[in-house]
C-alpha cells in the first residue's frame, strides 16, 4: 500500500484540492464577507484589498454590548436576545433528550424488552416525519391544548407573577419549543446510545452491584463514563437539530423568544437585504456547528454511518 | 428484600417513563391530532372543538386544486433530481477516492462542514452567489465576458438544486466511502488475482456488495429531500409563481399565511403517505437486494 501511495497522479491533487474550495469556499467567502463594509461588498472588490472591521458583528449584537456603537443611532436587530435564546433552547434541549435518551437505551439494552429493532423501526419512523408535517399539530396543541387554566392556582400564580392574559399555553414558552426539540430527537439518540451500551462488558456491572450499588449508580457511575463517544456523537447531532431549527420554532415562538434563524429569515425577506450585517449574524449562527466539526469529526461520521452502514 | 426486587422489576419501566411520555405527549398525539383535524375545517383562532366536521372535503379540494398539484411536481422533481445526481457524485467520488491518502480525515471533515450549518445559512450564502449584480456566478460570467443569468428568476429550480447538491452530495460520499471500506478484502483480492481491471472490480464486485447500504442511503437522502424548507425559504420563497413552491413550504404558507389549518392538515397528510410508500417500497426492494448480495457473497467464497 504504501508504494500506492507515492504514485498518485498529480492531476488526482488537482481534483482534490478544487473539491475542498468547492466545499469550503464559499463558507469562506461568508467569512471573508461578514468582515466587509456593504460598500465594499457592492463596490465589487471581490479580492482581499478591504479594510477588515467588525461593525457588522457591533450592529447585529447592539442588544447586549455593554459600550453605544457611534455607526447606528437605533438598535433594530436584537440578534443579542436571538443568540441567547437559541443558546437556551439549543443547550436545555440536548441536555434533556441525552439524559432521558441514555436512561431509554439503557433500559432497552439491559433489560431486554423490545430492543434495537423498536428503536431502529421508530428512528426511521419519526425520520420519516418532515417538520412540517409536524407544524400544523403543534400549533394547535401547544396553542390551545397544552395549556393551564387561568383560573386553576397554578395558572392563577404563573399569570400573576409573568403577566399576561388568558391561558398558560406552551407556545412562546422556551420550554415549548424544548419539548418538541427534544421528542424529534429522543429516537435518534436512543438508537445510537444502544449501539455503545451493548458494548459495555457486563461483568463491570454485575461488580458495582456486589459492591452495593443500586441500579442508578451503577448507571451513573459505571455506564455513563463508558459511553462517552457515543454521548458526544448523539450530543452534537441533537445540538444541531435544535440550534438550527427555522420551522417550527417559528411557530411556537412569541416576541420574546425568536431564535437567530427566525431573525436572518425575516431579514432576509425584506427588500433591501443588508448583506454584511446579514452575513455576521449567519457567521455567528454557522460557528457552534463549524467549531464541532472540526474538533469532532470522527463522532460525527460515526453518528452518520452507523444508521446506512451498520443498521 | 421484596421491597429491593420489586424495585428491580421497575427499574426498566422508571428509566424508560420519561422518553415514553414524552415521545407519546409531543410526537404520537400531535401526529394523531393532525389526522383528526385534517377532515375539519379549522381556522387557526379555533380550538380543534369549535371547528366543524367537513369529512373528505379537504382532501377532495385539495386533489382538484391545480396549485397543490403543480407543488407536488415540483417537490417529486426536486426530490428525484437532487438525490439522482448526488448519488452519481457522492458514489463517484467514493470510488475514485478510496485510497490510502494522507490527508483523508482531514478532507473528510472539511467535506461535512456544509451539512452541519444551518439551512438558514446555507439559503444565505446561495441567495448572495446567486445575486444577479453582487453574485460569484454572474460576476464570473461578467469577468469573461458573457450574458449573466437570472438565477433565481428563471433558472429558479435549478438553482435551488445545485444549492442542495452542494449541501448534501457529502452525505452520500461518506456513506458510501464507509461502505467501501467495509467490504471483504477477500473477494477484492480474489479477483485481482483472476485479472480484473478496475472498472470491472468496480461493475461486478465493489457495487453490488455496496448495493445494501447504497439503497439505505438513497432513502435516508430521499427522505430528507422532502423535508428541505429553509434552503428554499430564504433563496426563492417558493418562487417566482410556483416554480419553486415544495410541498412542505405550501403546508406552511397555507397554515400561517392563508391560515387554513385543516386544509394544511390534509396536506401535510397527503405528504405522509407519500413519504410513507417510499419508504415502504424501497425496504422491500432492499430486502430483494439484500438477499442477491448474499447469495453472491456465497458464490464467491465457494468459488474460491
Amino acid at each position: 500500500m504504501a508504494v500506492e501511495e507515492k504514485r498518485q497522479h498529480p492531476g488526482f491533487y488537482a481534483i482534490l484540492v478544487m473539491l475542498i474550495i468547492m466545499a469550503v469556499g464559499p463558507i469562506l467567502m461568508m467569512f471573508i464577507n461578514s468582515f466587509k463594509l456593504d460598500v465594499d461588498i457592492i463596490s465589487g472588490t471581490t479580492g482581499l484589498l478591504f479594510m477588515p472591521t467588525i461593525q457588522n458583528y457591533e450592529t447585529a449584537l447592539c442588544d447586549i454590548l455593554p459600550y453605544e456603537l457611534d455607526h447606528l443611532d437605533f438598535c433594530a436587530l436584537k440578534f443579542g436576545g436571538a443568540f441567547i435564546n437559541s443558546l437556551i433552547i439549543a443547550l436545555v434541549s440536548t441536555l434533556l433528550t441525552l439524559v432521558i435518551g441514555c436512561m431509554a437505551a439503557y433500559a432497552l439494552v439491559r433489560f431486554r424488552f423490545m430492543g434495537r429493532d423498536t428503536a431502529s423501526a421508530t428512528t426511521l419512523m419519526v425520520r420519516m416525519v418532515p417538520p412540517a408535517v409536524l407544524l400544523v399539530p403543534v400549533f394547535g396543541l401547544w396553542n390551545n391544548e397544552f395549556c393551564i387554566d387561568k383560573a386553576s392556582w397554578l395558572g392563577s400564580l404563573i399569570r400573576d407573577n409573568f403577566g399576561g392574559r388568558g391561558d398558560v399555553c406552551l407556545a412562546g414558552t422556551h420550554s415549548g419549543i424544548i419539548l418538541i426539540y427534544v421528542a424529534m430527537n429522543l429516537p435518534f439518540v436512543i438508537w445510537i446510545l444502544q449501539s455503545f451500551i451493548v458494548q459495555v462488558p457486563r461483568q463491570l456491572e454485575e461488580a458495582a452491584r456486589m459492591d452495593g450499588a443500586g441500579p442508578f449508580q451503577v448507571f451513573f457511575k459505571v455506564v455513563l463514563p463508558l459511553i462517552k463517544p457515543g454521548l458526544a456523537a448523539a450530543a452534537i447531532f441533537t445540538f444541531r437539530i435544535a440550534w438550527n431549527e427555522y420551522l417550527l420554532a417559528s411557530a411556537l415562538s412569541d416576541r420574546d423568544t425568536k431564535t437567530v434563524p427566525i431573525l436572518i429569515v425575516n431579514n432576509m425577506s425584506e427588500f433591501n437585504v443588508e448583506w454584511g450585517v446579514i452575513m455576521a449574524t449567519g457567521m455567528l449562527l454557522a460557528i457552534p456547528p463549524i467549531i464541532f466539526t472540526l474538533f469532532a469529526s470522527r463522532q460525527i461520521i460515526t453518528g452518520m454511518t452507523a444508521g446506512a452502514v451498520k443498521g | 428484600m421484596s421491597t429491593s426486587t420489586s424495585f428491580n422489576r421497575l427499574t426498566p419501566y422508571v428509566f424508560l417513563a420519561p422518553a415514553v411520555i414524552i415521545m407519546a405527549l409531543a410526537l404520537l398525539y400531535p401526529l394523531g391530532y393532525m389526522m383528526y383535524g385534517s377532515f375539519r375545517e379549522w381556522d387557526p383562532s379555533q380550538a380543534m372543538g369549535e371547528s366543524t366536521f367537513v369529512g373528505l372535503k379537504n382532501y377532495i379540494t385539495l386533489w382538484n386544486d391545480p396549485n397543490f398539484r403543480e407543488s407536488t411536481l415540483v417537490t417529486l422533481k426536486f426530490a428525484v433530481s437532487v438525490v439522482t445526481v448526488e448519488m452519481f457524485i457522492g458514489v463517484g467520488l467514493a470510488l475514485m477516492l478510496d485510497r490510502n491518502l494522507r490527508g483523508m480525515s482531514l478532507l473528510r471533515t472539511l467535506f461535512i462542514l456544509p451539512m452541519m450549518i444551518a439551512p438558514v445559512v446555507v439559503g444565505l450564502i446561495w441567495r448572495y452567489m446567486y445575486h444577479p449584480t453582487l453574485g460569484i456566478f454572474n460576476r464570473g460570467l461578467k469577468g469573461v465576458g458573457l450574458e449573466s443569468v437570472d438565477w433565481l428568476g428563471q433558472h429558479a429550480l435549478l438553482s435551488v438544486i445545485i444549492a442542495d447538491i452542494w449541501q448534501w452530495t457529502p452525505f452520500i460520499f461518506i456513506l458510501a466511502l464507509a461502505a467501501l471500506q467495509s467490504l471483504p478484502r477477500s473477494a477484492l483480492e480474489a479477483s485481482r488475482i483472476d485479472g480484473a481491471t478496475g472498472w470491472q472490480q468496480i461493475i461486478h464486485i465493489k457495487l453490488p456488495l455496496m448495493m445494501p447500504v447504497l439503497i439505505v442511503t438513497c432513502l435516508l437522502r430521499l427522505i430528507d429531500a422532502f423535508k428541505v424548507l429553509e434552503v428554499i425559504l430564504v433563496m426563492t420563497e417558493g418562487g417566482p409563481g410556483l416554480s419553486t413552491e415544495i410541498l412542505a413550504l405550501r403546508i406552511s404558507r397555507t397554515a400561517t399565511e392563508f391560515r387554513e389549518l385543516g386544509v394544511a392538515a390534509a396536506m401535510s397528510n397527503y405528504l405522509l403517505m407519500l413519504l410513507l410508500f417510499i419508504t415502504v417500497l424501497m425496504l422491500i426492494y432492499n430486502r430483494i437486494m439484500e438477499h442477491r448480495a448474499a447469495k453472491a457473497n456465497r458464490m464467491i467464497e465457494e468459488a474460491h
